[in-house]
């Protein structure tokens, strides 16, 4: 059996993540999700608050600023937000990965 | 718009400070571990599989699904990442996603950051990793033996997930674990069933188009399936 080459499954597996971010994700549940709901129910969900850090979120709650439109805002925050945390993925991936070229003291070879 | 600045995962103000702190010295913990198992383990083909599987986890978890009563559920992924990448790099993708989110979208709190990573992520990579592949030893290593593992394990860290949340908030002082945590369980034994759905669909696309990168699948299946009609017996490259 013929395999599918890394690069092209990343390839489709990015677009994927892509289109289900940017053109489903308008369309989820807008319910409360589970903890939140119990935190309302059991009424201690006002004790929630913003960080300081987080007033100036770029996308606060995955709305692009600036965009009227839900349904655009949510899901241009889910394009942006997809590569972004690939590129983070990736590049993070990178820095720590294991590095054949100076392998420990003895450093075998290639 | 909610005018509520809650979205998904535990926000700021809900846990005290002592609980927020001792989850992030749990979660740096793990997720220092997880760098140095990196850079042991990560090989360089693997580095975009990082990548693509921190942003495939990010757009799932944006897609809430209606479950009973008026409330959503979403994708967590741990159990997901842990089956392909092994439990620690799995730590190293969930912390991706959830600092994004938490950095860039307002989406959990910034002190509740650790516990967020915690309970979603270190929980579930390194709670799933270990239950898949203990239980692979008295499972048939076989496809519906192995997914019906995974679909099972991924239900039960979802649920270890919101346990884990109960008890921070019951330490937090913020409501008492005899009321939170029959309300979170009953309602994650629903999300984790989309939970299990999602992990499962995801490894046997994986399984069919690159068995050999589902880390925790028996070998037997890493394989390249037997050609049942021989075409390419003998053939090889």
């Amino acid at each position: 059996m013929r395999r599918i080459p890394t690069g092209v499954f990343v390839a489709i597996a990015l677009a994927l993540a892509i289109g289900l971010a940017t053109a489903v994700s308008p369309f989820a549940s807008p319910s409360p999700d589970g903890l939140e709901k119990v935190a309302e129910e059991k009424q201690f969900l006002d004790e929630g608050r913003l960080h300081s850090l987080q007033e100036d979120s770029p996308i606060p709650d995955y709305a692009f600023p600036g965009v009227e439109n839900e349904r655009v805002a949510t899901g241009l925050a889910g394009f942006v937000g997809t590569l972004g945390v690939f590129a983070i993925g990736w590049g993070l991936a990178r820095l720590v990965r294991r590095r054949p070229d100076n392998a420990g003291p003895r450093g075998a070879p290639a | 718009m909610l005018d509520i600045p809650i979205a998904l995962h535990i926000p700021d103000g809900f846990l005290s400070g002592g609980v927020a702190l001792a989850c992030a010295a749990l979660a740096i913990a793990a997720v220092t571990y997880a760098l140095r198992v990196a850079n042991v383990e990560l090989d360089e083909a693997r580095v975009p599989l990082l990548g693509v599987l921190a942003a495939f986890i990010f757009a799932a978890q944006m897609l809430n699904f209606p479950i009973a009563g008026g409330t959503s559920g979403h994708f967590l992924g741990a159990t997901l990442a842990a089956v392909l990448l092994g439990p620690w790099l799995a730590c190293l993708v969930m912390a991706v996603v959830i600092g994004v989110q938490a950095f860039a979208f307002a989406d959990g709190g910034i002190s509740a950051l650790g516990a967020n990573v915690l309970n979603m992520g270190v929980l579930g990579a390194l709670l799933g990793g270990l239950l898949v592949a203990a239980a692979m030893r008295a499972v048939p290593h076989t496809r519906a033996g192995f997914l019906s593992v995974v679909g099972v394990v991924s239900w039960l860290a979802v649920m270890v997930g919101a346990t884990a949340t109960s008890v921070e908030l019951a330490v937090s002082d913020t409501i008492p674990l005899g009321t939170s945590l029959p309300a979170m369980l009953g309602v994650h034994a629903l999300i984790g069933i989309g939970e299990a759905i999602i992990t499962v669909a995801a490894v046997s696309a994986v399984l069919v188009s690159r068995p050999d990168l589902v880390g925790l699948a028996p070998e037997e299946l890493k394989q390249p399936a037997p050609q049942p009609l021989g075409q390419t017996l003998g053939l090889e490259a």
